[in-house]
């Protein structure tokens, strides 16, 4: 999928993180702040980096601002803000690009 | 060299210390010390008066100068001025290399932290540390080795004379002209004075500092004047707000309303709830919880809580004022409640931290506890339990009476979400031990109760009851598979801290945090 303009999902309460994509020309730029950075840092980049790819989305400006979310959460947050920048809302794909 | 929880200890840190390794919890019952004693100044021209007019003539009469260890209690806790003010003029007057000991520090003393970098303060003693003091020592600006000590632990110190105290410094809600210390009847009330009692008595030089000036005789006293060489007044001495809050709502939280329902259920089917039972809980949302469910069973079977001791919040005085506890034995109030109590009820009463905790007197309060009700940070396979240091390595919490009365109750629960935000609190290893697991016996969890195995006894006691039983590996595993493995944080060599056991041992390290960028 194409980032067609900014979105984000998720909040900033405790064991949730904000995800926000914006186009980018080429490639995926990410960056991570979060609660647990030295505990889960590794774990977190491999998740949102595997959604992505999992949703196909070559070239993005990812931030996660996470404050303890579970892998399972934070694959949520990321499908949500991807499906939202293409103003997707209806008939997602459940069982197929989202998991 | 590794001690009895398979910690390693480097050698230099124990040559540099005269310390042993941690060899085990009882192993110095028995052992024969004589004790440590302050000088003293005396008083017998009656027409001397022992008020100073402010900090900076009592510290030039106690003879401040470099390399002086001085004390402080934490009783006003995060509403103390008392330790700030003091270091803030000991900083005026350019003395260098200062020791602090602290039965505890907290967030109210951040304002301390640029003259630990300034080299004013070099050595920390507490029992523990929070808020900035804490990423400072953890971030090495600490020159020598910070040491923590549980309540009891510190006692032991003093009294022994390993540690020596040049100048006592003791806030005191209300003190008379000759230095007759009382917690109540001021404007700042705490309650008690129990932590700094070892100080009074085993100080060079004691001063009072009060911002509550009452006509003598201020008794009966906690502390006595013919320990105290100073008194003076200054205009606060803490926030009132923040030294005595109101009582903390009863937690809504369904979490851990189901453990505390898990913990009262434990404590009920254990040969040890009877008449007469003895009983402390820590003040975590939970504990205080299991407090008020344990009371409706007691109630209902008619069976009295003998003895209630420590930290003491408002439930616990409830369970007195609906006599259904005989006595409250006191060293630290946490609310207003308790403050009101203590004051009011004859059968509430203040004990030193010696006679609650030190594993070196002729027997302390905790050896006569039945149960004690815990939380921790973190809880490992082998139910080693670690208070103080964060899970990212900082020094975020203190060992207060945990060590002391886990050795001394005969049943200790250790209350625990099983996940901490995404942070497993059960977990392969501790980041730091600061109680040992041979004195842990139930981990409470919101899914599952953990029985350490050495406890057979109590594993035949729960035959039957209804509580969702597993072992401390299935929980960690439940932790890892919802959390994912967590990374090892990563330290440097250079040791910052001391972790002692209740002995004086070392029971664990901490290290300096590898610089993140």
């Amino acid at each position: 999928m194409e980032i067609k303009k900014a979105a984000s999902a998720g909040t900033l309460e405790s064991s949730d993180a904000q995800i926000t994509v914006e186009p980018n020309k080429k490639g995926i730029n990410l960056s991570i702040e979060s609660t647990v950075i030295n505990q889960y840092g590794k774990q977190i980049e491999k998740v949102v980096l595997e959604t992505l790819e999992r949703l196909d989305v070559k070239n993005a400006t990812v931030s996660v601002i996470d404050k303890g979310a579970l892998d399972c959460t934070l694959k949520a947050r990321v499908e949500c803000a991807v499906y939202r920048s293409n103003d997707i809302h209806d008939n997602l794909p459940w069982d197929g690009a989202i998991k | 060299m590794k001690n009895a929880v398979g910690r390693d200890i480097p050698e230099k840190i124990l040559k540099e210390t005269k310390k042993e390794v941690f060899k085990g919890t009882y192993v110095k019952d028995n052992y024969e010390y004589k004790k440590g004693a302050p000088k003293i100044r005396t008083l017998s021209d009656p027409t001397r008066s022992k008020l100073v007019k402010d900090i900076h003539e009592a510290l030039v009469k106690c003879g401040i100068k470099d390399g002086m260890t001085i004390s402080f209690h934490h009783h006003f806790r995060e509403g103390d001025y008392v330790v700030n003010m003091v270091m803030e003029e000991i900083h005026k007057m350019g003395i260098k290399d200062i020791t602090i000991s602290a039965s505890s520090l907290g967030k109210a003393n951040d304002p301390i932290v640029p003259y630990i970098e300034d080299g004013t303060i070099t050595c920390i003693h507490s029992s523990g540390v929070r808020g900035k003091i804490g990423e400072a020592i953890s971030n090495g600006k600490l020159k020598k080795l910070a040491i923590m000590r549980s309540h009891g632990g510190r006692v032991r110190a003093v009294e022994t004379g390993e540690v020596h105290i040049d100048i006592a410094f003791i806030g005191a809600p209300t003190c008379d002209d000759y230095g007759n210390m009382r917690a109540v009847g001021g404007k700042s009330d705490c309650g008690v004075l129990s932590y700094a009692m070892v100080d009074a008595e085993y100080a060079d030089k004691v001063v009072a500092i009060t911002d509550c000036l009452v006509p003598f005789p201020n008794i009966p006293a906690s502390i006595s004047m013919v320990n105290v060489d100073y008194v003076c007044v200054v205009d606060e001495i803490g926030n009132p707000q923040k030294i005595a809050t109101g009582a903390a709502k009863p937690t809504t939280d369904v979490r851990k309303l189901m453990m505390a329902d898990y913990c009262t259920k434990f404590v009920i089917n254990t040969p040890y709830f009877k008449e007469g039972f003895s009983y402390q809980t820590g003040v975590g949302g939970a504990s205080i919880a299991s407090t008020i469910s344990l009371g409706k069973v007691m109630e209902e079977r008619g069976i009295h809580m003998g003895l209630g001791l420590g930290g003491i919040t408002t439930p616990m005085c409830d369970l007195l004022e609906r006599g259904l506890c005989e006595k409250i034995v006191d060293t630290q109030d946490f609310d207003l409640g308790a403050i009101e109590s203590i004051k009011n009820n004859p059968k509430h009463i203040e004990i030193s931290a010696s006679e609650y905790a030190n594993p070196f007197n002729k027997g302390a309060y905790v050896n006569k506890l039945d149960f004690v009700i815990l939380a921790s940070l973190e809880v490992d396979v082998n139910f080693n339990c670690n208070v103080v240091v964060g899970s990212d390595g900082v020094i975020t919490g203190a060992q207060g009476g945990h060590p002391d009365t886990a050795a001394g109750a005969k049943c200790t629960i250790i209350i625990a979400p099983l996940l901490q935000g995404r942070i497993p609190v059960i977990c392969s290893n501790v980041t730091t031990v600061t109680t040992p697991g041979e004195t842990v016996d139930v981990v409470i969890t919101d899914y599952g109760v953990a029985i350490n195995p050495k406890r057979k006894d109590l594993i035949e006691a729960m035959k039957g009851v209804d509580l969702p039983f597993k072992t401390i590996e299935e929980l960690r595993d439940i932790a890892y598979k919802m959390a994912g493995a967590p990374d090892p944080v990563e330290f440097e060599d250079r040791v910052v801290g001391i972790i002692e056991a209740r002995d004086g041992s070392i029971i664990d390290v901490v290290r300096k945090i590898k610089s993140r960028t």
